[in-house]
């Protein structure tokens, strides 16, 4: 047993956290969030050219990595300094069915994702579905050699950048059937495709998405027609090992903030931290980050193991990271006081990262009953 | 023991639901119950009906403009406002300064200023919260010093709700720094057009500008805007703070809010299922209620003790601290009962003439989920209000 990082995964997090504390401080990230696209090209272009991007697929499709490790440091780091910038949705999301389900000519985008070319998004979630993944009502079908899609897409996040997006819609068989969902790899400005887009209060940017009479050639599918839910729960899988590494990373940055807070300002003549009341507080934020670390290293270690143990690591991170990420979060806001509620301070980033992590794959409860469905199978 | 109101407390509880749906603008319930940024336009109107009824100033003695009401009719009246989604009434003049003035200021200054206040005809600020001082107030810093007629005021004040809006603020500040903290400090009105006073704005976490740093660079404030004597400030900030506990629990806004979760939860589908019959938000959703159902009965309990004229001592912090934790677990059943459309930015979700971007309730709940994390920073923290709780019952 050996709970120490590779040395070329060491490598990884040593480059990617110099590159971001030199780059992405508050000032700088701040920037990006008040910025009309709210992500940096500049920071995209510097991820890519590390290798950061590439680090996230394996040699198959270009890249030097994949692993469930690999994608828990990339985002880890990503975590801690609270990057916006929309890595698990071009990436991890995007890129991965496009390498999971492509053709050669679909394959070969791959290249242009780990090269920082290509921007994706992946849009699945619809209005009615919550966090369900095979609830889908948009729908596909044939006229002549083309394929027509009508629908409409929930909190699709990172359209607006996104050169193309990965869309889901139903072929056949009612919704919420676990047959009949396909993909197609779809140009942004493809005509009948409407975005009305918003800003995130995590930061970064999402659409919701209109197909009306979006007409694709049938090349466009990603994938066998009709089986495309299997193919969709594997990405997610990835990008919930990716959201629990990337909350946890927050959660450090969240308790290394308040532990300085708490050395540093004084009140009644003192640090407030040598006050026993907020020191407890903050030993068991303390032992929490240490659950919610092997809870990631559980998840990302069985991200290559069959579905049910996946799954049920999987699960059982994001129902911890739910459960701590909210006592962090909350915990650092009230110890700081008033200074964690303003916009320019570092932690009300950091704080905003990790609770709406709890809004993207299912919430704290949704995977608490997930868990419970799956130990009982 | 009787745990129902009264038929004169039921026939009182018709006569403000009456008021209230007659009176309260619908648009401006709407906006509240959307948590929409009323403008300082739409609370004065408000301030305004409610003044017109003589219902303004319920905690005001009858012979300055208050309502002849005991603590029970008091506590229906507030609980009613939250339920029918009223605006809140801008506290500073009339709950917090005008206590005050009718204890320690002097005749020339409650015949000036209290009708101004329930007229609405001056907007007051608060000016205690430094930088250096949050918690351990009485450290403040901000120093004023006797020249002639007038005193020289320099420092800075953070905090201030509502600054942006005020025309008056009233200040602690440093008189003496040769004493012990506590015996320095006096309570200065000041007029905000001053020179010398900047007010900068803080934005809070979820976008929203509602509190201000207030600088002061040499301003010149007349010695007769000092309240009481120089050097009893403190007396009087603790007597202030006294006043600015009504309503502590905020039981009326808990209930109002967990309506809202029970709304979002029968319209949500998960599973092919409301999200009101999935077990584990059920139970979630159902300790929240046990546990406001026990608070209101424990406010009610020292509500009508009060009614009898004992005052709430140790009660009020121990309200203070159970009442927001009950706030800020019901906006965090609001914001996962709200699914991914709770990840919009809200100003992008509930404001301007946009239709919302998912179901309408789902816009405002991150932002009051964020925001309300203030519920238990101010006012005197729950930390320094367990302390309080130690200090009473155990002498510790």
């Amino acid at each position: 047993m050996n709970f120490d990082l590779t040395e070329e995964r060491q490598m990884l997090q040593d480059t990617l956290r110099r590159f971001l504390s030199d780059k992405y401080d508050t000032a700088a990230r701040n920037a990006i969030l008040d910025s009309e696209t709210g992500l940096s090209e500049d920071i995209w272009n510097g991820l890519a050219e590390l290798g950061i991007i590439g680090a996230l697929f394996s040699e198959d499709y270009g890249g030097f990595g994949g692993a469930g490790f690999d994608i828990a440091v990339v985002f880890e780091e990503l975590g801690r300094a609270g990057v916006v910038e929309p890595m698990l949705d071009t990436a991890i999301l995007g890129g991965g069915l496009l390498a999971a389900l492509g053709d050669d000519a679909q394959k070969e985008m791959v290249e242009e994702v780990i090269g920082g070319a290509l921007h994706l998004a992946v849009a699945h979630g619809e209005p009615a579905s919550r966090y369900d993944l095979n609830r889908v009502e948009t729908t596909a079908k044939a006229a002549g050699d083309s394929i027509v899609l009508n629908g409409r897409k929930a909190v699709v996040v990172n359209a607006e950048a996104a050169d193309h997006l990965i869309v889901s819609a139903r072929e056949s068989g009612a919704v919420g059937d676990v047959d009949g969902i396909s993909l197609f790899v779809v140009p942004s400005d493809a005509a009948g495709l409407t975005m009305r887009g918003y800003a995130l209060m995590a930061g970064g940017r999402a659409a919701e998405v209109t197909l009306d009479d979006v007409s694709v050639p049938a090349s466009a599918r990603l994938g066998e027609a009709g089986k495309a839910l299997p193919a969709i729960e594997n990405a997610v899988a990835a990008a919930n090992v990716a959201l629990a590494a990337e909350t946890m990373g927050a959660m450090q940055s969240a308790t290394e903030l308040t532990k300085d807070y708490l050395m540093t300002r004084k009140q009644f003549g003192r640090p407030i931290g040598t006050f026993q009341a907020l020191a407890h507080r903050m030993s068991d934020m303390l032992i929490e980050l240490e659950q919610a670390r092997s809870a990631v290293i559980n998840a990302a270690g069985h991200l290559e193991s069959d579905s049910r143990i996946r799954d049920m690591q999987i699960a059982s991170a994001r129902n911890l990271m739910g459960r701590v990420g909210r006592l962090v979060a909350e915990e650092s806001i009230q110890m700081h006081g008033g200074i964690a509620m303003t916009q320019e301070y570092e932690l009300a980033h950091i704080a905003k990262r990790i609770t709406m992590a709890d809004h993207r794959f299912g919430d704290t409860d949704y995977h608490l009953e997930r868990f419970i469905a799956l130990s009982a199978a | 023991m009787d745990l129902s109101y009264t038929d004169e407390e039921l026939a009182f509880r018709d006569e403000v639901r009456a008021f209230l749906d007659e009176k309260l603008p619908k648009e401006m319930a709407a906006k509240v119950a959307g948590r929409g940024e009323l403008t300082r336009e739409e609370m004065e109107k408000w301030h305004a009906i409610l003044n017109e009824k003589g219902w303004l100033a319920p905690n005001w003695p009858e012979e300055y403009g208050g309502c002849a009401w005991n603590a029970v009719q008091k506590h229906i009246f507030e609980e009613e406002c939250a339920f029918a989604n009223a605006p809140r009434i801008v506290p500073f003049g009339l709950s917090m300064l005008a206590p005050v003035l009718m204890k320690f200021g002097s005749q020339e200054q409650r015949d000036h200023y209290l009708p101004r206040i329930l007229n609405g005809d001056d907007w007051w600020c608060q000016g205690y919260s430094e930088p250096g001082a949050g918690s351990d107030l009485a450290s403040l810093k901000t120093r004023a010093v006797r020249d002639g007629d007038h005193y020289i005021v320099n420092g800075q004040k953070t905090w201030t709700t509502m600054g942006q809006h005020a025309d008056w603020i009233f200040c602690l500040v440093r008189t003496d720094t040769d004493v012990k903290q506590q015996e320095g400090i006096s309570f200065l009105l000041i007029d905000m057009n001053t020179p010398g006073i900047e007010v900068r704005p803080i934005i809070l976490l979820d976008g929203t500008h509602e509190v201000n740093e207030v600088w002061f660079t040499d301003v010149k404030v007349p010695v007769e805007n000092l309240v009481g004597e120089e050097n009893k400030g403190w007396t009087y900030a603790k007597y202030l703070l006294t006043h600015e506990r009504t309503n502590i629990a905020g039981v009326g806004n808990s209930q109002a809010g967990l309506d809202a979760v029970k709304r979002m939860a029968r319209a949500e589908i998960h599973n092919g299922r409301p999200l009101i019959e999935n077990p584990q938000f059920a139970a979630r959703m159902a300790q929240a209620e046990i546990d406001l159902m026990a608070m209101a009965t424990t406010n009610l309990r020292i509500v009508s003790k009060a009614a009898v004229g004992q005052a709430p001592g140790v009660e009020a912090s121990m309200l203070k601290v159970k009442g927001t934790v009950i706030r800020q677990e019901i906006n965090d059943l609001a914001r996962r009962a709200a699914g991914p459309y709770a990840m919009p930015f809200p100003s992008e979700a509930v404001e301007g003439d946009n239709d919302p971007i998912g179901p309408e309730y789902a816009g405002p709940v991150s932002a009051a989920y964020f925001n309300n994390r203030k519920l238990s920073i101010f006012g005197g923290s729950n930390e320094i209000q367990r302390g309080i709780i130690a200090k009473v019952t155990m002498g510790v």
